[in-house]
């Protein structure tokens, strides 16, 4: 995979800014859901759709494409978002998010959206899942990449550790397997550090004997060259570790566990919106 | 008024039939339940893993610092602290979502907490079809059964916010492990004060005089049952609503009773009809007084995500799907 080169990295940071107006759009017309954590891991999922993965929004079902398993489900509507404009499914069924009948489930379920390679929402338990599918792509000698994003709060769970033991055993030679951890410091009740502190972070992944990266999530260069790098590790499976801002680029959402599991109301929404076309003009001029 | 067949003596609200009837989730009912649980007795302790809101033991929380534990979210955990809480004195109580716990950490429940004997209360919130929005992955409707079937374990899920609370303050007097179900949506409150709660005995709600058939329902849905036979009374329909929200221990004698006296049975319930109250209730009729029964309740499928009530009416649950069941089990007699 290529680097960033300039024109492309203004190009993800307008598409990111649009997949952000449209989550909080969503958002409002589903009436409940989760704002922090989408809005927080939007560049990262930007960088993925539209960059990174090997993979086929019209063939979803393509057997070499790269696997992106969602570990924390409730931050699906960023999912749900880059899918869309990436051409998996009609932007405008993104409107149908948590009603009846939708392909979009409050939190993702596979099988009925194809590109949703898990069903998650109770946490903890994606890494684990990972791992068996990029074990599978040992098995059967294929070249694809397993990415697994999760967040730091679901590290708390006993579930996850057991995972990450296992994965860093040199013997299952998991160097196709890549976590990505939503490092936000928030969960529903207050920031990680109070609730159960999860440092030294770091040193715990290196302990359990894996290659470990920190980036700021916002950076897409900087996660575009960590990635590259956890590619060519070739005897550890890698984690990196994405420092995110919850609700970026809202500011009233910014770093407030309280917009952890709440959707905007009309007027905050209308607020939000504002202040991301603001931020989408500026883009665009720095880059005129 | 001749079609309203409510039981006196039960001393059920006035507005049962009406449409602004106190609307509770009763998950606030267990939130209540702990603080007076709390003040009884100083054993009292509850943990929650990162949903201490949601699951309403904040209120504990505010009122016991002391006595509080935020586990995070490690349900696993949770319950293997409150086990060995529980063999050393204290009363438990372990509060998350219904799907996470008993779900997530089912084995540690089974072995450190039921087979143990552990003196914990596993209280499940959000259980249930009418969670709602979050869809599937957070509405429980098999818990009931992997409870029911556990050794040791006994299994409450009260009707109304009021009964919430009766039972959460009655499963700490109960010694041993118990099981708590609560729903996430606000629901009917058709007790009072004054109704009578005793765990293991079921309640009767509803009796017509010349009753055909008995409705024993649990849980949030029991308003459901008391409509429809509101309902079928005006079509000359006459039955008996059971409230049974102790599915374990199951009140067999009274079960038996309302069988023999109707000949045919209807059982409710948010849950799956398989292992559930329509399990428990099948298993005591087939052995004391088969007669034929029709299950309500989530056939064998998952839930997706949708408006409560809506969600309530698609999978089968209505006031008509119940006026259905027993117009369809009296022709069965
Ligand atoms: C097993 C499990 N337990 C509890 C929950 C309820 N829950 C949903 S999100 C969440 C907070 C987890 O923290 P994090 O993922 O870091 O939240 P965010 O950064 O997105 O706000 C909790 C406890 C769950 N979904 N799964
Ligand atoms: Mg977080």
């Amino acid at each position: 995979m290529e680097p960033l080169h300039e024109g492309k990295l203004k190009h993800l940071e307008e598409l990111a800014t649009g997949i952000r107006e449209t989550i909080i759009e969503t958002l409002l017309e589903a009436k409940s859901g989760h704002s922090a954590g989408p809005l927080g891991m939007a560049d990262i999922f930007t960088a993925l759709y539209f960059h990174i993965l090997n993979h086929r929004p019209k063939k979803p079902d393509w057997s070499d494409r790269d696997r992106l398993i969602l570990s924390n489900g409730h931050i699906c509507p960023v999912r749900y978002v880059t899918m869309a404009y990436a051409g998996y499914f009609p932007i405008e069924e993104l409107k149908t998010l948590r009603k009846i009948n939708s392909r979009l489930q409050g939190h993702p379920h596979r099988g009925v959206l194809p590109g949703v390679e898990t069903t998650s929402g109770p946490l903890g338990s994606g890494i684990s899942q990972a791992i068996g599918v990029a074990l599978t792509a040992r098995l059967d000698n294929k070249k694809y990449f397993v990415y697994c994003v999760t967040s730091d709060g679901e590290h708390q769970e006993g579930n996850a550790w057991e995972a990450i033991m296992f994965a860093g055993k040199q013997k299952h030679k998991l160097n196709n397997l890549i976590v990505i951890v939503d490092r936000n410091n928030i969960q529903i009740d207050g920031f990680t550090e109070e609730i159960m502190p999860l440092e030294p972070f770091v040193e715990k992944y290196e302990a359990f004997n894996w290659h470990v990266m920190e980036v700021d999530g916002h950076n897409m260069t900087e996660f575009v060259d960590a990635v590259n790098e956890a590619k060519a590790i070739y005897e550890k499976p890698t984690v990196i570790i994405a420092h995110t801002i919850p609700g970026k680029g809202v500011s009233f959402m910014e770093r407030d566990f309280a917009w952890h599991g709440k959707p905007p109301n009309k007027e905050e929404a209308e607020q939000a919106l504002k202040e991301l076309r603001t931020l989408g003009t500026r883009i665009k001029s720095e880059h005129e | 008024m001749s079609s309203n067949m409510l039981n006196l003596e039960a001393k059920l609200s006035s507005k049962i039939f009406d449409s602004d009837i106190e609307m509770v989730p009763t998950r606030n009912g267990y939130g209540e339940g702990l603080v007076r649980a709390g003040k009884e007795n100083k054993n009292v302790v509850v943990l929650c893993a990162d949903l201490t809101e949601s699951t309403r033991s904040h209120l504990f929380a505010k009122e016991f610092p002391e006595r509080f534990f935020e586990v995070g979210v490690a349900e696993q955990n949770m319950a293997t602290i409150a086990a060995g809480f529980g063999i050393s004195g204290k009363i438990p109580f372990i509060s998350s979502y219904a799907v996470f716990s008993p779900g997530r950490n089912y084995e540690q429940i089974r072995t450190t907490i039921a087979y143990n004997d552990s003196n914990v209360k596993v209280a499940g919130a959000h259980a249930g079809i009418s969670v709602g929005p979050d869809g599937a992955t957070h509405q429980a409707t098999e818990d009931m059964a992997i409870m029911r079937a556990m050794p040791n374990m006994k299994v409450l899920c009260p009707c109304d916010a009021i009964e919430a609370k009766k039972a959460t303050v009655a499963a700490a007097k109960i010694w041993g492990p118990v099981y708590l179900r609560f729903g996430r949506e606000k629901s009917a409150v058709i007790t009072t004060e004054g109704t009578p709660f005793t765990p293991g005995k079921a309640e009767v709600f509803w009796q017509s005089r010349k009753p055909e058939c008995a409705i024993i329902a649990c849980g949030i849905l029991v308003h459901n049952a008391l409509l429809a036979a509101h309902d079928l009374e005006k079509e000359k329909i006459g039955t008996i609503v059971l409230n049974n929200h102790t599915l374990d221990p199951i009140d067999d004698r009274v079960v038996k009773e309302v069988a023999k006296k109707t000949g045919a049975v209807v059982t409710v319930e948010e849950h799956q009809i398989t292992g559930g109250l329509g399990g428990a209730v099948a298993e005591v009729l087939a052995r004391v007084f088969p007669v034929p029964i029709e299950f309500i309740g989530m056939q064998d499928i998952f839930g997706e995500s949708g408006p409560p009530h809506d969600l309530v009416e698609k999978y089968g649950m209505g006031v008509k799907d119940i006026k259905k069941a027993v117009k369809k089990v009296i022709k069965r007699k």
